[in-house]
């Protein structure tokens, strides 16, 4: 004996701990995403803020509005609390709440309360005229409820299997996000790669790194002199920044690699996805990515992300039953 | 959030001693046997009014037994403890513990659905603070005499699966047992496992004026609500740590525990492991309006929660998926009604269910707990007959009695229940949780009228009673202590022997007045505290 035993998992709960996961990373995203929009509009003119609404709209997914009016109400308004746009925050921790509420047994009491008390707190907020103004809290709310969920996690759950697709949820939705995120600013503002940037461009990247917070960790390593490639440098390949492509890549594969240990199945498709996108993006040079332009790039890796969540569902969470029988 | 009563009554400074309810048999509180010394004196009237402190002052008293007060200002000898500290603990502070219980019942998410009702479906389980407090001696006499009862109903449900003598001795008629909606012809001639149909009960006892516990009714397909028996338990540690040690109460915490053994006492001789069967429990998902229980039992005992979606047959063998391949189910605990567990073999619209279940479970391969078709035992019109199976079986008299039943396919029972639709209560036979109701003396004559067309179009579907006085206890109601009737659930587990965790859910009607104790119906809990001795 060494401790260990084996225990089962129900695909379905594997499958609901997975979403769980990946529906509360978005909200915290989106959270992140708004309340550095809206801090960063109050040092900057109306009309040099304009872009970044379209921006928003498209790292969210969600439809610009036909008549092409967006404001910080109604912009903010889809992205919180509408409960008819899927992405919203309230949508999401919804829903990420319904999947806990359906393998209660799976998770801790902490956890299950924890999750519970932030859906409380979303639906309980309305929005009002003074909304906007003191939304900061509703945000800081939105991510501390969801830290704290996974420092409850981390510290009360069995790092078991369980625990295994809950990393897997939240690193592969990480990994689109930041990949969407990076892609589309590249995209948008065209500017010399190895140059610093000044004024109303420097907020713009500010922006970028403090929606990935990863502001701080960004002047510790390159000083607070912003230059678009290091930028990309940090977000895309930095191994040891939470908030990075390649960090969250490789914790997509150790996860894979430590359920294929657990339901023995090492060799399956999802492991050598994750295992060739890692490898990827550890033996990546920025200089290469970006002339070759980073869109390219980033898409590339959402593609094989992409396939890596397609394998997870067929292999582990949907498999045909007629093959399971034989084996 | 919890629901306070629509109707407010005016606070009232004196006692009131009016009863609510016109013409009362009994004025005053029939005295109990345990009643203490002194109490004579203190039945004149004026007296016992100036006893009344604050918690206490609308504290009203009706025909019912009252489980606290042997008469109005007179405590019974094991409530004495609770009454002196609700006395000696202000108001205020009670309020603010019953806030932060309903707080930690919203935050846990202890809620249950209400079917039918739009505005969220999401409802926290009233819970009151102020514990039922039963002495050792009541509850021995409740343990043997539900043991009796469930050891007798499963020798009935085997008997008429098989030979069907008790049937052949005319003690029951034939034609109530096989006109029963929940009889399973498919079970006839199947064996089950120790010959344990019901092996998970609870039954509904109530107390009487004359302070005895009779029999409300059985539940044998699937009892619910032992979860809020174990999260009241907790709740009230919590809050009356001092009370709780003091007065020495029989631990619940175990349930789980017996209710595991007591399923893997039912494991098949071909199970995939002859030490540890793979136990599960079977959840219709999570709309069903006791889904919080599921998954606390689930936890609780460490087995695997599924839904029919999770598990599959193949060749008389029931899988379930997981993420390492398909692996075998021993034991099933099945929170599914009958109806829906086989798409096969009993409603094939039901989605809730594993198709060829039932072939498996024929073959022996799996264990359902409880088996099919136990339902026909707790058939309202059936159990009228109870004292009589519990003595042509174990040759015995019940232990605890009955309510009196009228057999509403019986012509002179039938006439005079029509005569008293507005004295007596009339159940539907097959449903349960308070649904299908008439409460005759708190009925429009509408609503009457409309069971008198029920009735007369299927006597067989219908039973009466007599409207009985349901005991009350103290609640603490819109910031004071207010008398409440109640009934007591307590849980029968039959493995390899018979358990009954000492305690048991007890229920509430929260409308004042009221005497529906059914969650979907208004109804609450609280904990039940059975002493050591």
């Amino acid at each position: 004996m060494n401790g260990r035993r084996q225990t089962t998992m129900l695909s379905r709960v594997a499958d609901s701990l997975y979403w769980m996961s990946r529906y509360l990373e978005r909200a915290e995203h989106t959270a992140r995403l708004i309340d550095v929009d809206l801090q960063l509009r109050l040092d900057q003119s109306p009309e040099a803020g304009a872009g970044r609404w379209l921006r928003l709209l498209e790292v969210s997914q969600v439809p610009a509005p036909e008549d092409g009016k967006i404001d910080a109400a109604s912009l903010t308004h889809v992205l919180t609390l509408d409960r008819t746009n899927p992405s919203s925050i309230l949508s999401c921790v919804a829903a990420a709440r319904e999947n806990l509420r359906q393998v209660r047994e799976q998770c801790s009491t902490e956890m299950w309360e924890q999750l519970n008390r932030l859906y409380l707190q979303v639906t309980s907020t309305t929005e009002s005229e003074a909304w906007l103004l003191h939304s900061y809290v509703f945000f800081r709310a939105v991510r501390e409820g969801a830290h704290l969920f996974q420092g409850v996690t981390d510290s009360t759950m069995s790092h078991g299997e369980g625990w295994q697709y809950i990393q897997l949820g939240r690193f592969v939705e990480r990994t689109d996000e930041l990949a969407r995120l990076i892609g589309t600013h590249f995209g948008r503002l065209p500017h010399p790669l190895d140059q610093a940037v000044e004024s109303e461009e420097y907020l713009e990247w500010v922006g970028l790194l403090k929606s990935c917070a990863a502001f701080e960790a960004y002047c510790k390593t390159y000083t607070a002199e912003i230059r678009p490639l290091r930028v990309a440098e940090f977000l895309l390949l930095n191994p040891e920044f939470p908030h990075s492509v390649r960090f969250s890549v490789d914790r997509v594969h150790a996860a894979l690699l430590a359920i294929g240990e657990l339901t023995e199945r090492k060799a399956e498709q999802p492991v050598r996805l994750a295992g060739r996108l890692c490898a990827t993006l550890s033996f990546s040079q920025i200089e290469e990515v970006m002339a070759s332009g980073a869109g390219g790039y980033v898409d590339s890796v959402r593609w094989q992300c992409a396939q890596a969540h397609a394998a997870i569902q067929q292999v582990y969470f949907d498999y045909a039953v007629e093959s399971a029988l034989v084996s | 959030m919890r629901r306070r009563p629509e109707i407010r009554i005016p606070p009232i400074n004196n006692f009131d001693w009016t009863p609510r309810r016109a013409a009362p048999r009994v004025l005053w509180v029939q005295p109990s046997r345990t009643r203490t010394r002194g109490l004579v004196r203190r039945m004149s009237p004026p007296e016992p009014l100036t006893l009344f402190r604050p918690p206490f002052r609308n504290y009203q008293f009706d025909a019912a037994y009252d489980e606290m007060f042997a008469s109005p200002g007179a405590p019974r000898e094991h409530y004495k403890a609770l009454f002196q500290t609700l006395l000696e603990l202000p108001p205020e502070e009670l309020r603010k513990t019953q806030q932060a219980a309903d707080l930690s019942f919203l935050h846990q998410g202890i809620t249950f659905t209400v079917y039918g009702n739009d505005e969220g479906t999401e409802r926290v389980f009233p819970n009151d603070l102020l514990p039922r407090i039963i002495p050792h001696q009541e509850w021995r006499k409740i343990e043997t005499g539900l043991t009796q009862r469930i050891a007798a109903l499963n020798l009935f449900l085997e008997d008429i699966y098989h030979h069907g003598r008790i049937l052949a001795d005319g003690v029951v008629p034939r034609e109530l047992v096989y006109s029963c909606r929940h009889f399973r012809r498919e079970m006839r001639g199947l064996t089950v496992p120790r010959g344990i149909y019901v092996s998970i009960c609870g039954t509904d006892l109530v107390r009487l004026p004359d302070g005895s516990f009779a029999v409300l009714e059985d539940n044998l397909r699937v009892p619910s609500g032992v979860s809020y028996m174990l999260a009241n338990r907790k709740v009230l540690k919590k809050v009356f740590p001092t009370l709780f040690r003091d007065y020495g109460v029989s631990p619940v915490d175990h349930y789980a525990t017996a209710l595991l053994a007591t399923l893997r006492a039912l494991a098949p001789a071909s199970s995939s492991s002859r030490h540890e069967p793979k136990v599960v429990l079977l959840t219709p998902g999570v709309f069903n309006s006791a889904y919080f229980e599921h998954t606390f039992l689930a936890q609780q005992m460490g087995v695997e929660l599924v839904e029919g979606r999770d598990l599959l047959v193949h060749d008389n063998i029931v899988y379930m998926r997981t993420t390492a391949g398909l692996r075998r189910v021993d034991v099933i605990y099945r929170r599914v009604d009958d109806d829906f567990l086989d798409p096969l073999c009993f409603r094939q619209d039901s989605s809730l269910g594993v198709p060829g279940l039932f072939n498996a479970y024929r073959a022996g391969n799996v264990v359902l707990a409880n088996a099919i078709g136990t339902g026909v035992a707790d058939d309202k019109a059936l159990y009228a007959y109870v004292p009589a199976i519990i003595r042509y079986y174990l040759g015995e008299d019940p232990i605890l009695a009955n309510v009196h039943t009228y057999l509403l396919n019986d012509r002179s029972q039938r006439s005079y229940v029509l005569e008293h639709l507005d004295e007596v209560v009339v159940k539907a036979v097959g449903e349960s949780g308070g649904y299908g109701m008439l409460i005759g003396p708190h009925s429009t004559a509408a609503e009457r009228e409309d069971f008198r067309r029920r009735i007369e179009a299927e006597p067989r579907n219908y039973i009466a009673q007599p409207t009985l006085s349901l005991s009350r206890a103290p609640c603490f109601l819109e910031g004071e202590v207010q008398a409440r009737h109640v009934d007591l659930r307590p849980y029968i587990l039959y493995g390899e022997n018979v358990t009954l965790v000492p305690g048991g859910l007890t229920r509430v009607a929260l409308r004042r007045g009221s005497l529906v104790v059914n969650s979907s119906q208004g109804g609450g809990s609280k904990d039940t505290w059975v002493l050591r001795a």
